[in-house]
């Protein structure tokens, strides 16, 4: 086959994509035997057929409207044959390309007929097409990634105004902080045990409403706050049971500056 | 009311909002009649020529006005910030790019051009920025949605109209190519 001696000819040095036994990989292998470890890698590089047929006429530095089909065609069978034999889960796309592929080749094998119609396209027009208009947008596409993007580029100047205070950096809280800092609570309050305290029912409904009504300042408070010690275990469960409540209600949220920092609540915005 | 009045107010409202501002929003922070669309477009053109030198520039986008970091400072600033922001994928960039050059379109013509399936994860990713919307329905069987961008799009993407995207790469005529196509490559098997 003429087109075996592909060129090698991509010298400059790039990032490494893979690494295979300790081996850098900074080019895709030219010869059509990939290693299956990098071949996971190599598979999600491509964006679909259209993007490797590109892949595979640039590698050879020919020109899209001249596309050897044959040559082509065997070395993106041979890829889909490969991918197949390893088992992975090929988009039917690929299938479908390979299938188109197999009709130009086999329209272009027939004899033509010397009184040919004048307006009869090449079998490989319609391939030709849909592999210009997607390079062109994958240009696009890179064009757009160019362009000065907010966050990454520039950041709009605006002067916050509702509050004079840094942002802290909030992180979600951790069912599990939450029981670590409840049983914190409890630990507290058994070292009052020896207080004799009166029992009295104590309502989870009416502990959400005073809840409410402690943080309706808008104020951030202390999760350890909203507990008092005289009331003992059953008030501290109350307690709890009335924050997990709310919470669930989507009336509360939870904020904590730093893992295993204090946790702080707020009444939810909105 | 002097322009250099002016001036200090426009640039102070420019900082003070999150959303670009028209000359029209700029107007309404004066008495009407007192200051003119004239005088704000003076003063806007005098603090542009005032930025020019500093770390903040006036771009001008699709609906108004924007105070900004200048590109340039970013690779300082990134110095300083813990989070950069996340890289957005090819196949996002690849939808993105089709629905700006080629709005209104529907998903299908989109999968069309890339020759794979789009997924729904872009597109919600697209409409949750607010980068791209449906604009309208083709009237085709199972009217299909037309996605086309947004004002969002242009400002996060610091450009004051579709026109200032940069120019698609220009079609190679197959027709003009087709005389040098070489039929006889069956040689080649």
């Amino acid at each position: 086959m003429s087109d075996n001696n592909q060129q090698h000819g991509a010298t400059q040095s790039e990032m490494p994509f893979a690494m295979v036994d300790g081996q850098p990989f900074t080019e895709m292998p030219t010869d059509l035997y990939i290693p299956p470890d990098a071949l996971e890698v190599i598979l999600e590089a491509f964006e679909g057929p259209l993007d490797l047929l590109l892949y595979l006429i640039k590698r050879q530095n020919l020109d899209i409207l001249n596309i050897p089909i044959f040559s082509i065609t065997r070395q993106y069978v041979h890829y889909i044959e490969l991918m197949h034999k390893l088992n992975f889960e090929l988009a039917a796309e690929y299938l479908v390309m390979a299938a188109m592929l197999a009709e130009i080749k086999s329209r272009m094998l027939l004899p033509r007929p010397t009184a040919e119609e004048e307006d009869e396209d090449d079998p490989r027009a319609e391939l030709i097409r849909r592999l210009q208009e997607y390079e062109r947008f994958k240009k696009a596409a890179d064009d757009i990634d160019e362009l000065p993007r907010q966050e990454r580029d520039f950041i709009p100047v605006v002067i916050h105004s509702e509050s004079g205070v840094l942002e802290q950096q909030i992180e979600t809280v951790d069912i599990r902080e939450l029981v670590l800092a409840f049983q914190s609570v409890m630990a507290r309050v058994e070292l009052k045990t020896s207080h004799a305290v009166s029992r009295e029912v104590l309502s989870v409904k009416d502990r959400m409403a005073s809840v409410m009504r402690q943080l309706s300042s808008g104020k951030t408070t202390r999760f350890d706050e909203l507990f008092t010690r005289q009331e003992g275990k059953q008030g501290a469960l109350v307690s709890f049971l009335a924050i997990l409540e709310l919470l669930k209600a989507h009336m509360l949220e939870l904020v904590q500056n730093k893992p295993f920092g204090p946790i702080y609540l707020n009444l939810a915005s909105e | 009311m002097d322009n250099a009045q002016i001036k200090n107010i426009v640039e102070a409202a420019l900082m003070s909002f999150d959303e670009p501002l028209s000359v029209h929003h700029l107007k309404q922070l004066f008495d009407e009649e007192a200051v003119s669309g004239a005088d704000i477009n003076l003063a806007l053109q005098s603090l542009h020529e005032d930025y020019a030198n500093r770390g903040i520039e006036l771009q001008q986008l699709s609906k108004g006005f924007r105070l900004q970091t200048r590109p340039q400072m970013q690779v300082w600033l990134d110095n300083l910030r813990q989070k950069k922001p996340r890289k957005l994928s090819r196949a996002l960039l690849e939808t993105l790019a089709l629905v700006a050059y080629r709005q209104p379109l529907t998903r299908g013509e989109i999968e069309d051009v890339r020759g794979v399936a789009v997924s729904s994860k872009i597109i919600h990713y697209l409409m949750d920025k607010e980068w791209i919307e449906e604009v309208g329905y083709r009237d085709a069987p199972g009217k299909p949605a037309l996605l086309g961008t947004t004002d969002a799009f242009l400002n996060y993407f610091n450009l004051k109209s579709l026109q200032d995207l940069p120019a698609l790469a220009d079609i190679k005529d197959f027709e003009s190519f087709e005389q040098s196509l070489d039929f006889n490559e069956q040689s080649a098997t």
